[in-house]
């Protein structure tokens, strides 16, 4: 007889979507220092975003928006015991690889840092650590998922504080998993085309009328009113990432948005939690912004 | 009777899905009048410093432990586990735990995601099948005190299930996988609870 210790399966689907899972009704915060990781630790979030440049600043700056410095991730991640998420661009591989190696607990290939490859996204199944990647619909996120992606967040317009571009996103990814709902299954066919999915996954979602991932929103969310009203709308939870440090008083407005993710659907808590929270980030209109500069158009 | 889900953050409702698949009458726990009308309670998987955090900020953590210390049985998975565990290794700076359990529990004590993993466990309370287990950033058990005892272990000898009276906790997530049992032996509970009176 052999040995029976039971195998071990590590970076399963299961595993990597689980958690995931665990982070529902919670709040990621974009961090760019230990000192910033310390207070989204203390105000509550499920995990943090670590970063060189928050969304805003990105946008403010300008040029070419990379993955971060791997002191700065081990400084973040040595800082707090809550997860630790960090960016890489878009089809950018040994960007995920370097931040795989460094340990981070989720990677985000994310349209916030300049595109590396204008055709491909990651191929996600190749890594043991988990993806999150960005949607602005259907069809886009069961693109991601087909790739590998664990977790889906709807795109919205990362650094403007202007939340139009989430509400958009998520009631097209909630609108348009409704409409597969109604179909018959020659016409899910049809709609495989169309949202450039494969069919099993499209009927999947047609039968149980939801993701087989977790979806957040990010991207524009300031305000504990924000989150809670993504909440409402459906979303498993909430990403945060100029709105909290580029606003007058992070830790109150961190501490806030948190409880408003919990008591989402309670208007009196979401009332008192959202007073004498000082100045919001200042923001910009996404009607603003020219089409080059709107993050949410990066990737397909 | 009706049996909650503590809802502050985390995977509640999966849990409530498989209590429900099981006929139970579920209310999705967040505030303490919430608290008073169950019979029995599971505390989720999830982030155990932000369920603490937020427990103690709506004023439930008082009532969560009294209901623990009444005795009525309460189900804890992963962060829930941590919630019920006397004595807390690696936490956060100020966690603090329900406790009852008298265990004390390592938080994420696997490392990394990297490290999360799916296995078999033998649970002999809960028959011959194996349980698959799935770690998540798991705590696991590193002191069973003498009131609980060690309801499954790694092949390595580390402790991930436990039972002390009417308190049940997990490491891992069978609310995930479509295990079941661990359910049913909980309402188990609660029903033998509520016979008791």
């Amino acid at each position: 007889m052999t040995e029976t210790t039971p195998a071990e399966q590590f970076g399963s689907s299961r595993v990597k979507r689980g958690l995931a899972d665990m982070m529902k009704g919670g709040v990621i915060m974009d961090v760019v220092n230990a000192e910033q990781a310390r207070i989204a630790e203390d105000a509550g979030a499920v995990a943090v975003m670590a970063l060189e440049r928050v969304p805003a600043d990105i946008r403010s700056q300008g040029g070419v928006a990379r993955m971060s410095d791997p002191d700065l991730i081990d400084s973040i991640i040595a800082e707090v015991s809550i997860p630790v998420m960090a960016k890489a661009r878009i089809g950018h591989f040994v960007e995920a690889q370097i931040l795989q190696a460094l340990n981070v607990d989720y990677i985000d290939e994310s349209e916030v840092l300049s595109p590396a490859d204008y055709v491909n996204h990651i191929d996600k199944w190749n890594f043991t650590v988990p993806f999150v990647c960005g949607a602005t619909n259907l069809g886009e996120a069961l693109r991601r998922i087909t790739e590998g992606a664990a977790m889906i967040r709807s795109k919205g317009e990362a650094g403007t504080g202007d939340v139009s571009e989430a509400m958009k996103h998520i009631r097209t990814i909630k609108g348009e998993i409704g409409r597969l709902s109604s179909l018959s299954k020659d016409e899910l066919y049809v709609a495989a085309k169309e949202l450039q999915a494969p069919y099993e996954l499209v009927a999947e979602i047609a039968a149980t009328g939801k993701l087989p991932v977790v979806l957040f929103v990010a991207g524009g969310v300031a305000t504990p009113a924000d989150a809670a009203m993504m909440m409402q709308m459906g979303a498993d939870g909430v990403f945060v990432g100029s709105g909290i440090f580029k606003s007058g008083n992070p830790q109150a407005r961190a501490n806030a948005i948190v409880k408003a993710v919990t008591f989402y659907d309670d208007a009196s808590v979401i009332a008192a939690v959202s007073r004498g929270l000082g100045e919001a980030m200042v923001g910009i209109n996404v009607s603003d912004l020219a089409a080059p500069h709107r993050l949410s158009e990066r990737g397909w | 009777m009706s049996v909650g889900v503590l809802a502050l953050q985390g995977d509640f409702r999966e849990h409530a899905e498989v209590l429900r698949s099981l006929g139970a009458d579920v209310e999705l726990v967040r505030r303490p009048e919430e608290l008073a009308r169950v019979s029995g309670l599971v505390i989720p998987g999830g982030e155990s410093s932000v369920m603490d955090k937020l427990a103690r900020a709506f004023g439930l953590a008082e009532p969560l432990a009294a209901f623990v210390r009444s005795g009525l049985p309460v189900y804890g998975t992963c962060a829930g586990l941590i919630m019920l565990a006397d004595t807390v290794i690696d936490g956060i700076a100020g966690q603090e735990s329900i406790g009852g359990l008298d265990i004390a529990v390592r938080r994420n004590a696997f490392g990394s995601q990297t490290l999360s993993f799916e296995t078999d466990l033998d649970v002999p309370v809960l028959g011959d099948a194996p349980v698959h287990a799935v770690f998540i950033r798991a705590p696991v058990v590193e002191t069973v005190g003498p009131r609980a005892r060690a309801l499954a272990t790694l092949a390595d000898g580390r402790c991930v299930a436990v039972e002390q009276d009417n308190l049940l906790g997990t490491s891992f997530h069978p609310e995930i996988t479509g295990e079941n049992r661990f359910h049913e032996y909980f309402l188990g509970k609660v029903a033998a609870a509520g016979f008791r009176g």
